[in-house]
């Protein structure tokens, strides 16, 4: 289902007369950018950074809560594997399209899409994180007292925080990516100026939305190994030593 | 619209039916773009990978390409490849094998690398030249990971290319774009049908991926699992 389909007003707001640039329609008009910031470009932004963040927050705690208990229940990770990979092996555009019979065009309908796309690869480096522990490291922390809850707390999260942290950068870039796909279900985030560009081919809003898609995932994905960086210190102490 | 309408899909099933000759059609020119795209990735990405895993350099390059190749938002760089390029198979194609070279690069490379030193010193022992060490012990040892970045790659590719189909790439994603043309049930029978032509894709890969595994890593399934730092490979 379309967005687009009742859609009629023009792609081109008209804030009085159109510039030359733009209607030459040359590659790269900035005072249309200028004029369309505060009403078009930022308010997308603003609401891509929204859509990503619920669906990772989402994707983060489901993931984490079944990798906890799949790491003390074995028997469970080969049905929540299968299922998180054929979820993950579904094309964006197509889930999206699957969900809106059930959910109706909505926020709901793309969250819970973009979750399912975090839960592979969020839940996999989890359970791998939570397993590369040393069975050594387990020895010692038994051996000093440590409850089944405090060794979980104390130690084995702890050490899979880089194993969790790689994961969750993939899970934001990638979600990142697959939330411009969602503006073909509702007209939010980066992807509506790029769908609505792309339809009158109109390249200075195809380059600036496009280039804020792949800005913010590149950003993203910086403040996350800055973040890594912050809360692993004993990695760094490793590196250096 | 809010409130589930379950009747679309059994409607969507019978309009797959009856418009089978639409969706072979769609499906086809969605299989020849995958195809081409991947034909091109391949050609560039694979010796590429083996031959810097072979030398053990450019590790940096190899795998931050994955993560950069992950960052690109697949309809930013469609809509940008179009913005720049123009409409046409040649430029969806193009779009396609920018996003299938990371997946495909950085296996191989992880993969070739990731041999044993041992089997490598024992093949040089043994006298075998250069080219014999690569295509006679370090590809067969690392078949199984480099077959699992094409697998990613192409299931990749396949989701990308009904993307595409926004920017006049053809394929299923054209049913699933133009609700207007072919209603609410071609659009989610179209979207049915690139689902399982993804799903099948990836069955049928990892087949033979495990064909391609040497009998003698099959039990050491290891090979076949995610890297956790790079994220890149898939089951």
């Amino acid at each position: 289902m379309s967005v687009f389909v009742a859609q009629s007003e023009p792609v081109i707001p008209d804030f009085g007369e159109a510039s030359e640039c733009v209607v030459e329609n040359r590659l790269f008009c900035p005072d249309w950018v200028r004029d369309n910031w505060a009403g078009v470009l930022q308010p997308a932004l603003v609401e891509h950074v929204k859509l990503v963040f619920i669906a990772v927050a989402f994707g983060f705690v489901i993931a984490l809560v079944a990798s906890l208990v799949t790491h003390r229940f074995k028997l469970l990770e080969g049905p929540i594997t299968v299922f998180s990979a054929v979820v993950y092996t579904v094309p964006s555009l197509a889930l999206f399209q699957l969900l809106v019979p059930l959910t109706g065009l909505t926020v709901t309908t793309v969250e819970i899409a973009l979750v399912g796309y975090t839960l592979l690869i969020l839940f996999r480096n989890n359970l791998e994180g939570l397993r590369a522990v040393s069975p050594d490291v387990l020895e010692a922390a038994r051996g000093m007292g440590y409850t089944r809850r405090q060794t979980l707390w104390r130690v084995e999260l702890p050490l899979a925080v880089p194993a969790i942290m790689a994961g969750l950068r993939v899970a934001v870039v990638s979600t990142i990516a697959l939330a411009t796909v969602a503006a073909l279900v509702i007209p939010e985030g980066l992807g509506y100026p790029i769908f609505l560009a792309l339809r009158e081919a109109f390249k200075t809003e195809i380059i600036v939305a496009g280039g804020l898609a792949i800005g913010l995932a590149l950003l993203a994905d910086g403040l996350l190994v800055l973040l890594e960086r912050a809360i692993t210190p004993w990695a760094r102490v490793r590196r250096t030593a | 619209m809010i409130g589930a309408d379950l009747s679309v899909f059994p409607d969507a099933v019978q309009f797959v039916i009856d418009e089978r000759a639409l969706i072979l059609e769609k499906t086809w020119d969605h299989l020849l773009l995958s195809a081409a795209a991947m034909a091109v990735a391949i050609a560039v990405a694979l010796p590429l990978g083996v031959w810097l895993g072979h030398l053990h350099r450019g590790s940096f390059v190899a795998i931050n390409l994955a993560n950069v190749g992950r960052a690109l938002p697949s309809l930013a760089l469609i809509a940008l490849g179009l913005a720049f390029l123009g409409v046409g198979f040649a430029n969806v194609t193009l779009a396609l094998v920018v996003l299938a070279i990371p997946p495909i690069l950085t296996n191989a490379y992880v993969a070739v690398d990731g041999v044993e030193t041992d089997a490598v010193e024992a093949a040089r022992g043994m006298g075998m030249t250069r080219w014999q060490i690569v295509s006679r012990v370090e590809l067969p040892l690392a078949l199984p990971l480099v077959f699992a970045g094409i697998r990613t790659a192409v299931v990749f590719v396949i989701a990308t290319a009904t993307i595409a189909a926004v920017a006049g790439g053809g394929g299923l994603g054209d049913i699933i774009v133009n609700q207007a043309g072919y209603g609410l049930e071609g659009v989610v029978g179209a979207a049915i049908c690139v689902s399982a032509l993804a799903l099948a894709a990836d069955a049928l890969l990892g087949l033979v991926q495990r064909l391609l595994t040497p009998p003698g890593l099959r039990a050491g399934a290891r090979a076949l699992e995610p890297d956790v730092t790079t994220g890149v490979t898939r089951l």
